[in-house]
């Protein structure tokens, strides 16, 4: 009977435990966002939204960092993602099993070890120094394109894996080649799940730092880069790309490292401005994920 | 008939090109990884020309950027190695709980609540991470340990160990959910208890699985950047004392990328050997995962 009790004692005190972890952990991230948005609210406001950086710290501003931060991830979705998602297709539909593809797949298990700040000093010798991209839009976008990628790789094969096999051969029945299989079958049914992937990917790109710290992002820019749109022919200029810019986090760790308490403020907000944009896109992911589950039952 | 026979061909080829077209886009990322070794070798390769291995090897002094450089590597590795350390020794308890909480004792439902929450400790920028250690977990810790430093490796390796507990526990939950059911009630009907059970019998089965999350973390921590650049600062010595500023591989990469150092100089040169030091370990701790992993794969079957 002791026994028993013992045994009961000891499952409650690990159920507690693991309770106690949880919510201490839990209580940490509360803490760290109460403590940022708290210090931080009082900067908020439109001028906040609209004006450059400046010495001064209650003048200064975030516009030049949200913009440059949506203007590099647009060029990171456009390299990470077709290069991403095709790789995935290949290896999941295409692939034989032989040496080429498992050093493929090997390859990508490491990518994704790698330190992102690896991908930093690589870009800054490779996309800096010998294509001489200098410290431009492009070559921020494209150094976390390749850190991304190995994320949007994985989640595309994993989200190709669910779909059942009896759905290509229903579609090899019926005449269609591989490609003809691919496009109308596999992809839009694995389409949640790489969508998942892929904002989940972005969020990351969004709120990666060190990498950008290395291609020399960490200056001051008071101006916003060219506009893409020309009021003339032929009307698309694609001269931002080859623009100076900051984003959002180096914005946040310039005004950390200031040793005046008034721009530890601004950190705060602007850590708040960035930590809404990382956490929207992973609540948008997991929506997606609850939809599209909802909709394809095998 | 023969336009037939054509039609087809045409297919045939396109179908050929499609094929060879998602190879290339596979291939690239091969490229991507000899572009990362042949950078790393090649601008860390002069540098060895000018300091010798020995030096590098032995020396207690990491000071490029100072008048009489010294360039020995261990103020970087002591640094990392205690960032490392702390963070690990938060991560792996944590990380080990939470998993076996999730996978053996948690209601579907709490398990439903928790685990996207889990899922935001790693949503949360590196960056604001470093804010927090800094300006929030320093100032805390001091009111405890007056003699902390306002940069020191204590907070930077706490806050880094908590954003590497979701990796630790989903890969762990992953492989603990992997052992068969039927081991579970084999245990159970013996009479152990759910502790028991899961201690003894699953924790062992998945045991690879939970090996291999623990080099990942190592790896993780080790990587690291923004959170000891900010919390732990940004001065190499040779220490082992957590409650001191430090810097570490990652941190000394950083310090060097804020100055303006000319392309090809020394110390232009001395971020591609703390990057090359840096993947040398990190590349080393993924094979060991990987082959961890793959044993277990193995032992499943």
């Amino acid at each position: 009977m002791d026994q028993v009790k013992k045994i009961k004692v000891q499952d409650f005190v690990f159920y507690v435990t693991g309770m106690i972890v949880l919510i201490f952990s839990f209580s940490v991230l509360m803490a760290l966002i109460i403590d940022m948005f708290s210090t931080g609210w009082p900067r908020i406001n439109q001028s906040f939204f609209f004006s450059f950086p400046s010495r001064f710290a209650e003048k200064a501003g975030i516009f030049s960092a949200w913009v440059g931060s949506i203007a590099v991830v647009v060029v990171t979705a456009l390299m990470a993602i077709p290069l991403g998602v095709a790789t995935g297709v290949y290896l999941e539909e295409y692939a034989k099993k032989n040496w080429v593809s498992q050093i493929i797949e090997l390859n990508i298990l490491n990518l994704a070890g790698i330190p992102s700040i690896i991908y930093g000093i690589m870009a800054l010798s490779m996309f800096v120094y010998q294509f001489k991209l200098g410290q431009s839009i492009l070559t921020a976008g494209m150094t976390l394109g390749l850190l991304i990628l190995p994320i949007i790789i994985v989640t595309t094969r994993e989200a190709i894996r669910t779909i059942p096999s009896h759905i290509r051969e229903a579609s090899y029945a019926v005449g269609a080649t591989k490609w003809q299989t691919i496009r109308y079958h596999i992809l839009p049914y694995s389409s949640g799940g790489i969508m998942t992937g892929v904002v989940i990917a972005l969020s990351r790109a969004i709120g990666e730092t060190a990498p950008l710290v290395t291609v020399g992002a960490l200056t001051f820019i008071a101006f916003l880069p060219t506009s893409p749109i020309l009021e003339h022919s032929p009307y698309i200029s694609l001269q931002w790309l080859l623009d100076p810019y900051t984003v959002m986090p180096i914005q946040m760790f310039n005004w950390i490292s200031r040793p005046q308490e008034e721009f530890h403020v601004n950190a705060a907000a602007a850590g708040m401005v960035l930590l809404s944009m990382t956490l929207t896109l992973n609540l948008g992911a997991i929506l997606i994920r609850y939809y599209f589950r909802k909709k394809y039952k095998w | 008939m023969s336009a037939l026979l054509q039609a087809k061909t045409t297919r045939k080829m396109k179908e050929k090109l499609i094929e060879f077209f998602f190879f290339l886009c596979a291939l690239s990322s091969v490229a991507v990884t000899f572009s990362i070794v042949y950078t790393l070798v090649s601008e860390a390769f002069p540098f060895f020309k000018v300091v010798s291995i020995k030096e590098f090897l032995t020396s207690t002094e990491w000071t490029p950027l100072f008048e009489n450089p010294r360039y020995g590597i261990w103020p970087l590795l002591s640094g990392t190695l205690m960032t490392t350390v702390i963070a690990l020794s938060i991560a792996i308890p944590f990380g080990l709980i939470t998993s076996v909480f999730l996978s053996e004792y948690a209601s579907s439902r709490v398990r439903e609540i928790f685990k996207p929450l889990l899922e935001l400790l790693a949503a949360v920028p590196t960056v604001v991470y470093g804010y927090f250690a800094m300006l929030f977990v320093t100032p805390l810790l001091q009111s405890v340990l007056p003699e902390l430093g306002a940069f020191n490796a204590l907070s930077a390796g706490l806050v880094m160990g908590l954003m590497i507990v979701p990796y630790v526990s989903s890969l762990s939950e992953d492989a603990m959910r992997a052992v068969p059911q039927s081991l579970r009630e084999g245990s159970l009907a013996l009479g152990a208890s759910k502790f028991q059970t899961s201690f003894k019998v699953v924790l062992p089965s998945a045991f690879s699985g939970i090996a291999s999350s623990y080099v990942l973390a190592i790896s993780r921590a080790i990587g690291e950047t923004m959170v000891v650049a900010i919390a732990a600062g940004l001065q190499p010595q040779f220490t082992f004392n957590p409650l001191n500023s430090t810097a570490t591989l990652t941190a000394y990469i950083v310090q060097v990328s804020l100055g303006d150092l000319p392309h090809g100089s020394i110390g232009y040169q001395t971020i591609y050997v703390a990057g090359l030091t840096l993947f040398i370990f990190t590349f080393a701790l993924n094979i060991v995962g990987q082959l961890i992993r793959r044993s277990l794969q193995k032992r499943v079957k």
